[in-house]
């Protein structure tokens, strides 16, 4: 694959006689813009975040196989079915770049390639299937006939043994050494004679997806080596930091311009902490009223959010110095303070107009003593956890389901779950920025309470 | 004494050399016998145990790796629990030469490596050139203490003629399956020396199976599922067993249930033995309706076992006429024959190609007793009471009966420890070492084959 400055593309060479899943064997001969080596690459960490979150949830596999649909109709659809395959095909490349170079990631992207190859597989009509199978040279022989014949009977045992009270008998089966299906093996899910197992038609995911799994696994520890050795240092100006910064990429809306929900005065602002603020955010909050003072860590994640959800410079401006005024003084406020809030709103310096943090950046922050900010879900003790929690209103079977998610280091779930238990409603997208939270959160309450009369 | 008293005292003291004329019938292992059997006697094969791990790279083909055997993994456990792994050997002679220093008091084997194990320090963890298992034959491990919940003549380490029978059908639905459902022909089971039987599957294709497709067979074998939580312990789900299960069922869990097993075990004939049974049916109704009539026959003046078989029978029909009251009661029939006779692997054994498994030809340093191959075929047969014992080995030599060489054509050989190397011999490595020359011929070929067409022109 050679990535090129903004050109106009030559055309690709693959025809759409290719089946409809690429099983990206070998790295594509084709000229790929720079542009387009981050925008497909982002496209598809979309949807493998989304494949993610689906299996965190415990997902059934056809709840996943909607889920991969939607995702990939969302994120990587084009009407020109060439470019949409080549897109796929370039994405799923540049992302192995990004995640063979540790084990975590490569564990993490050989996960979430193989259940979306899975799902998508299984979308598939059974003629395309059998494509699938061809391509990857599988050397599996179709049973027929009389060998066929002399299965049946404990075929249809198989089938019976599974929870089908009929024992009928798929048309095809495919005779396979049965260390192809492990897991079928393992499940007894299959007839094994002399060596072999007789996979059903509709079994053939399992043999595929194992293929798929090896194939990608080997293809990574490759790729790492090619990393190191030669592209890293070659690339260091143009490809690396693209590479090295997809890893850790939050994918959402940045809030820096709040919507027409969020616009909050200051005369509402500790109703609207109470009703609609997340958990870290409620912590800070209650700290600067109780303290009067927050730490550089805490105003910045404090403030951005509160600028993301409406607050005006000068409200804002107002809130701080309230608070702050009352510990040192209005001259050191001014000196000390005043300018970082206009800093951070974009009235000072270079300007540059700060994104509320999301989730990701919070989770990763270390607050020390005397901090306040940082994820609690991450960063608080069990016990204040729980307390906290209880404050907000969760029950103690509510608070179960999310302690369970935080045992699991899954701190954006454990605070999805806090949302659902408070307003109670379901929140699928998941939360992976505080002020989507108030967002979401204001959506609801204002659809709850009617109008104020004219 | 009785035997059983005998084998279950746990006396290993050190013997004088005078003594051992006359041993003391309680003392059958101990250090100065150990160092007869793997010392002077030419009682421990060493030859036969290289022969096999070579798998034929003899070194007489130009097809043969000679380091193959360097790669292997040993470990000895010495007296006093020291425990040295990583041990390899260049050759047989070197092994021999090892174990002659050592005496270990028990022997394991464990994978063939990417490079010798003594060596491994000089290579990475990562990159090209790893430590790591490349061969390792499919080995089950099945002890008669896991079936503790369902055995009533011993428990622990103890181990008698009427629970035996459990793994005699262990090896023989497991060594069914491996035949019939997998195709792998070189399978040797060995007895473990008091308590259990270890299985080996030397066919190419087994030793090269990953770790992932090995947990798949043992899946596949796993049908108990017991833990102290939960009192139906064998689920069988579906509208009939598979077809494995079935066949294991019908050609032998039925029959040794409804016969041998009621008769050495009684499994209904006192309360707290059928209220274990009841307690898998999972149905108030049918369990009251069975307690009822149990509860009133129980002074009978039937035999422990005549009083199982009729409970049994009265099990059987009233759950075939009310088994489709919930799925749950389908097939409790087969669950509760399931339970207590199905074979009980121990999965972690099997999983993983680095796991280590004791030597055959060991002697148990509990017991004393010869870790003898099992003859599948036969297992009827095997009575693991009447193994050698190694004091009974020391004996025999003492008496002048010894074996110092095993005469394959002489079967007038009667030595103690003569027939289980026979059988070793003929029936698993010399058909084994067959196959395995045949295979690295002809994949010299291939090589040699493909490299001729490349020159051709």
């Amino acid at each position: 694959m050679e990535v090129i400055r903004s050109q106009k593309r030559t055309p690709s060479n693959d025809t759409v006689s290719n089946p409809k899943i690429p099983l990206y064997l070998t790295a594509p001969q084709m000229e790929v813009r720079l542009e387009e080596f981050e925008l497909f690459a982002v496209d598809r960490l979309r949807v493998l975040k989304g494949v993610s979150d689906g299996l965190a949830r415990g997902r059934n596999p056809k709840e996943m196989d909607d889920l991969v649909d939607t995702l990939w109709k969302e994120h990587m659809r084009d009407p020109d079915a060439s470019v949409m395959f080549n897109k796929d095909i370039i994405s799923h490349f540049v992302l192995r770049l990004v995640y063979c170079r540790s084990d975590e990631l490569k564990k993490w992207f050989l996960s979430m390639e193989t259940a979306l190859f899975r799902h998508r597989f299984r979308l598939q009509n059974f003629e395309a299937q059998r494509a699938i199978v061809g391509e990857f040279g599988l050397p599996y022989k179709a049973v027929t006939g009389a060998e066929l014949e002399g299965l049946k009977e404990r075929l249809g045992q198989v089938v019976r043994s599974l929870g089908q009270i009929s024992p009928t008998v798929e048309a095809v089966y495919y005779k396979v050494p049965f260390e192809e299906v492990p897991d079928l093996v393992a499940s007894r899910r299959v007839l094994i004679q002399k060596g072999y197992a007789f996979v059903a038609g509709s079994q053939l995911v399992s043999l595929v997806v194992t293929q798929f799994r090896s194939h990608i696994s080997k293809a990574l520890i490759l790729t790492n080596r090619k990393w190191t050795t030669t592209i890293q240092e070659r690339e260091k100006d143009r490809l690396t930091p693209i590479v090295e910064a997809l890893s850790t990429s939050y994918l959402g809306p940045d809030y820096s311009q709040s919507t027409e929900y969020a616009e909050i005065s200051l005369k509402d602002i500790d109703q609207v902490a109470k009703s609609s603020f997340p958990l870290c955010m409620r912590h800070l909050f209650e700290k600067v009223r109780e303290d009067h003072h927050l730490k550089h860590g805490g105003r910045m994640q404090l403030g951005l959010f509160l600028k993301g959800v409406g607050l005006k410079l000068d409200d804002a401006l107002a809130f701080w110095r309230a608070e702050f005024t009352k510990k040192v003084g209005s001259e050191r406020f001014d000196k000390e303070y005043a300018y970082s809030i206009r800093h951070n709103y974009g009235k000072e310096g270079k300007r540059t107009d700060y994104t509320p943090y999301a989730c990701q950046k919070i989770i990763l922050s270390a607050p020390g003593a005397g901090d306040h900010h940082g994820c609690p879900y991450r960063h608080f003790s069990e016990d204040n956890l729980r307390a906290a929690l209880g404050r907000m209103g969760l029950s103690s079977r509510g608070m179960e389901g999310v302690m369970d998610q935080v045992r699991n280091k899954h701190y954006q779930l454990a605070c999805t779950m806090t949302f659902e238990a408070v307003y109670g409603t379901s929140c699928d997208a998941g939360i992976n920025h505080p002020n989507q939270y108030f967002e979401e959160s204001q959506k609801i309450l204002k659809s709850k309470t009617p109008p104020a009369p004219v | 004494m009785t035997r059983e008293e005998i084998e279950s005292r746990e006396d290993e003291s050190m013997m004088d050399a005078p003594q051992m004329n006359n041993p003391k019938p309680e003392e059958f292992f101990n250090v100065n016998y150990l160092r007869i059997y793997y010392g002077k006697s030419n009682l421990f094969p060493y030859s036969d145990i290289h022969k096999w791990l070579s798998y034929g790279h003899d070194g007489k083909h130009p097809g043969c790796d000679e380091y193959y055997f360097g790669r292997r993994e040993f470990s000895f456990t010495l007296e006093n629990d020291v425990y040295l792994r990583y041990k390899s050997f260049k050759n047989a002679s070197s092994m021999e030469d090892a174990i002659k220093s050592h005496f270990p008091y028990k022997i394991d084997i464990g994978a063939v490596y990417s490079v010798d194990p003594d060596k491994r320090h000089a290579y990475s963890q990562t990159g090209t050139n790893v430590f790591t298992p490349v061969e390792r034959e499919l080995v089950f491990d099945i002890d008669i203490t896991d079936y503790d919940d369902v055995r009533y003549c011993c428990s622990g380490a103890d181990v008698c003629s009427k629970c035996w029978p459990l793994m005699t059908v262990a090896i023989k639905v497991i060594h069914t399956s491996l035949t019939e459902d997998f195709g792998f022909k070189h399978i040797l089971w060995v007895f473990s020396g008091r308590r259990g039987v270890h299985c080996w599957v030397c066919d190419p294709k087994a030793r090269r199976m990953t770790n992932e497709q090995r947990s798949a067979v043992a899946e596949y074998f796993r049908v108990y599922k017991g833990n102290e939580n939960n009192a139906r312990k064998v689920a069988l789900m579906g509208y009939s067993l598979h077809p494995f299960l079935a066949r294991s069922y019908v050609d032998y869990l039925k029959g040794f249930f409804e016969g041998e097993l009621q008769a050495t075990q009684s499994i209904f004939s006192t309360k707290d033995k059928y209220e274990k049974i009841l307690a898998m049916i999972s149905d108030e109704d049918i369990q009251s309706e069975l307690r009822g009539k149990w509860e009133n026959s129980a002074r009978s003046s039937l035999s422990e076992e005549a009083i199982s078989l009729v409970r049994w029978e009265q099990l059987k029909n009233t759950l075939q006429s009310k088994k489709h009251k919930a799925p749950t009661l389908r097939m409790c029939v087969e669950e509760i024959v399931f339970t207590f006779t199905y074979p009980r692997i121990d999965l972690e054994v099997s999983k993983q190609m680095n796991h280590l498994l004791k030597a055959p030809f060991c002697v148990h340093p509990k017991t004393g007793r010869v870790c003898v191959p099992i003859d599948p075929n036969n297992c009827d047969d095997f009575d693991p009471l009447a193994v050698p014992t190694l004091s009974q080995l020391i004996e025999e030599i003492n008496s002048g009966g010894s074996r110092m060489d095993v005469d394959d054509d002489d079967d007038s050989d009667t030595s103690l420890l003569g027939k289980s190397i026979k059988f070793f011999r003929s029936s698993f490595l010399e058909p084994l070492l067959k196959s395995c020359k045949e295979e690295i011929e002809s994949s010299y070929k291939t090589k040699i084959g493909k490299s001729k067409d490349s020159l051709s022109w």
